[in-house]
């Protein structure tokens, strides 16, 4: 589903990704785990589409397609959704009038009719129920004056209503109480399936209780130094990063 | 009567017109009147036309409008028009008490003048110079600075027509007061309306007042309004324009606050060529609450420019200015706001704040607020920001699917969302609401209010020749 080679990426002449790999297949959930400023961020923001950043080298194809090729309205219409570690807030623009553009902006793009006013609405309302969202978030602006635990629980309920193919969550769990912890990982839960995939980038291993993944990668210094199964992040929670940081750099001597 | 001279300057043929018609200028009104003409007419004789070397006037040329070769009427030749046969508001599913001036004069079915059973007189500004003397001799010019603008004297001189509305003392009119004020001449026009509203002690009352151009030959409308509000008294004011590109609208509005009143201004200007706004408040006594908003969506090579002066006369009142705009395009915005607190106007609340939005690189803004504080105890803020549509929230749109087209389009009405979401009549706000949407969707044009939409037959011209009626 997604084939990232060799990538370099940079902003203002400073290099952050230097030579990422990694592979996605549908079904999978990957966390890339790592320290502060390793590159984490730049990596979700660089599949999604932010053109601040300028890719100096390699290639990221996303289902047989060019991905880097591609406007980041046309990467999120292919299925391409990035839950964001700091959400906007856009006064004036209702959520529900947000979330409806959206999704017609999405079927237009795939040749569908787009929702009637009272099919949208009950659209919504099942993805507030699946993702276990009972506030009236969806009457309010976009983020506007939401708590961090609503901020993110909303980035989740954008999810469930675009129903991506590759969902990138930055961060999703950082700043949130157990329970709102719990609230995004059910809905993160909910939404998994054999045709879509998942790329959790996460700091702390909390996260990794509620959402198991298939994969653990750790990012550091532009890229990744060690992969494993599940049980890599609970390694790296008692071991914290310095290990790693020892490993990568013993390696780099070598 | 159309009259034109066109081998003298604009302001000499005012001159000479002004003696030329004495008589018609003059019609019923009272001595106080003709003398408030003589001031007007001698400030405007010593001022001449505003031009860009005045501090207020650095951004807004108006050299070129003034080589015009204007028409004028000096008597009212739209009395037996039937407006419905031309115009459609729309605003027209507002339930409103609805009048039309007609290139600056009232048009009227059955009477010029109306009252109402609660004794509310709506009507021809002309009309009621004979019917209500004492009214029109107490406050009309009182409010008005001829003194500080060339324009205000220049209309003050040729007071003839406009609107005038008296609401007695406690009484609240429900229906909102609308004003449709269309210019549509087959020649260039220079018109002048004059308007003036009293609300008595604790009254109440909603003006809309939507200036639309039919035509499009190059106009000119130097309009003053003036508005007072008695103690207690509450007056919303809503000024929608949307005139044509040929179109120079030079509104001047004066709002008089006595104890314990209130009056929100609200000017959406949605199109015009060249539209300036002279807001000046006074604040006469304790506890007045003046919140004065503005949006304008400005394209192309139009010129918008506000002006707003805040004169805290008194202590213990409230001051609020929020003006927003977009320019698109070569489009040109200019913003004055100066807010002027008096030695005892202590306990003062002031606020002011100019947000602009410039979709291209060619569209410029120039924003100056002025404080003159001389009290102690006030707290006051303003602030003025340019900028373009914000980065991250465009990249926040695009990532859900958004093209950058409707991307843009969600924020620039977010954007002005902020004023129109304020307005407090519900289907105002909403009519308002869709007309700056179909604005920032560049669906809404000049001709949309008219109901011949003649648009593929070229220029909307109606044929009404002054001169042949």
């Amino acid at each position: 589903m997604l084939h990232i080679k060799d990538l370099s990426v940079s902003i203002n002449g400073k290099t952050i990704l230097k030579g990422f790999n990694l592979d996605v297949k549908p079904g999978e959930v990957h966390a890339i785990m790592g320290p502060n400023g390793t590159g984490k961020s730049t990596l979700a923001a660089v599949i999604a589409g932010r053109e601040m950043f300028d890719v100096d080298h390699g290639e990221i194809s996303y289902r047989g397609q060019d991905l880097l090729e591609m406007a980041p309205e046309i990467r999120a219409r292919e299925g391409i959704f990035l839950g964001f570690q700091y959400p906007v807030e856009i006064p004036g623009v209702s959520m529900a009038n947000f979330m409806r553009t959206a999704l017609n902006e999405k079927r237009k793009y795939l040749g569908l009719e787009p929702l009637s006013g009272a099919e949208f609405l009950k659209l919504m309302e099942e993805k507030k129920n699946l993702v276990e969202i009972h506030s009236k978030l969806t009457n309010r602006s976009v983020n506007e004056g939401f708590s961090g635990g609503e901020k993110k629980k909303n980035e989740i309920f954008q999810m469930a209503m675009l129903e991506p193919k590759l969902a990138i969550l930055d961060e999703t769990d950082s700043g949130l109480d157990i329970d709102a912890l719990k609230v995004v990982a059910n809905g993160v839960n909910k939404l998994r399936s054999s045709e879509n995939a998942t790329i959790v980038i996460t700091h702390y291993q909390r996260l990794l209780d509620y959402i198991v993944p298939d994969f653990v990668h750790v990012l550091f210094d532009g890229r990744i130094v060690k992969s494993g199964g599940k049980e890599l992040a609970l390694e790296l929670e008692s071991k914290g990063y310095e290990w790693i940081k020892k490993e990568a750099n013993g390696v780099a001597a070598n | 009567m159309t009259t034109s001279i066109n081998t003298l300057p604009l302001k000499e043929r005012l001159l000479s017109l002004f003696f030329e018609h004495l008589p018609s200028i003059k019609g019923q009104a009272t001595a106080g009147v003709n003398r408030l003409r003589e001031e007007g007419l001698a400030e405007f004789e010593r001022q001449g036309f505003p031009h860009s070397k005045l501090e207020n006037w650095r951004f807004s040329d108006i050299a070129p409008l003034l080589e015009t070769d204007f028409a004028f009427n000096f008597s009212n030749q739209s009395r037996a028009f039937d407006i419905d046969k031309i115009f459609t508001c729309d605003v027209y599913d507002l339930d409103t008490f609805s009048v039309t001036l007609l290139n600056g004069w009232f048009v009227y079915k059955h009477a010029p003048l109306t009252r109402l059973e609660n004794g509310t007189v709506i009507g021809s500004l002309a009309k009621a110079m004979e019917l209500y003397p004492e009214l029109i001799d107490k406050y009309l010019g009182k409010a008005a600075k001829p003194k500080n603008s060339a324009l205000t004297a220049l209309n003050t001189a040729f007071i003839q027509d406009g609107l005038f509305i008296y609401v007695p003392e406690g009484v609240v009119v429900e229906k909102p007061i609308q004003l449709i004020n269309i210019v549509d001449s087959p020649t260039p026009v220079f018109l002048q309306p004059r308007h003036l509203t009293i609300a008595e002690r604790g009254a109440k009352l909603t003006l809309v007042h939507c200036d639309h151009s039919l035509t499009h030959n190059i106009s000119m409308t130097n309009t003053v309004v003036e508005i007072f509000a008695e103690p207690g008294a509450e007056v919303d004011h809503y000024k929608i324009q949307n005139k044509g590109k040929n179109s120079a609208l030079f509104t001047s509005s004066y709002l008089h606050l006595e104890k314990e009143s209130k009056i929100h201004s609200n000017i959406i200007t949605l199109n015009g060529g060249f539209t300036r706004n002279n807001v000046d408040v006074r604040l006469n006594d304790e506890l007045g609450h003046a919140d004065l908003k503005g949006l304008y969506l400005v394209d192309h090579n139009q010129h918008v420019d506000n002006q707003v002066f805040i004169d805290h006369a008194a202590p213990n009142c409230f001051s609020n200015q929020l003006y927003k705009g977009i320019l698109d395009d070569q489009a040109r915005g200019v913003f004055s706001g100066r807010i002027l607190v008096e030695r005892d106007a202590q306990q003062t609340l002031a606020y002011q704040n100019n947000k602009n939005l410039l979709l291209t690189d060619e569209a410029k803004v120039n924003t100056q607020p002025h404080l003159e504080i001389y009290a102690d105890d006030v707290k006051c803020s303003h602030g003025a920001t340019v900028g373009q549509l914000d980065p991250d929230a465009m990249f926040y749109l695009r990532s859900r699917g958004i093209g950058e087209h409707a991307a843009r389009q969600l924020l620039m009405l977010a954007f002005a969302d902020e004023v129109v979401q304020k307005i407090s009549i519900e289907a105002l706000s909403q009519r308002i609401g869709n007309m700056v949407e179909k604005r920032l969707r560049g669906e809404l044009s000049i001709c949309d209010q008219c109901v011949l939409h003649c648009s593929d037959k070229g220029p909307a011209t109606f044929n009404i020749d002054m001169s042949k009626i």
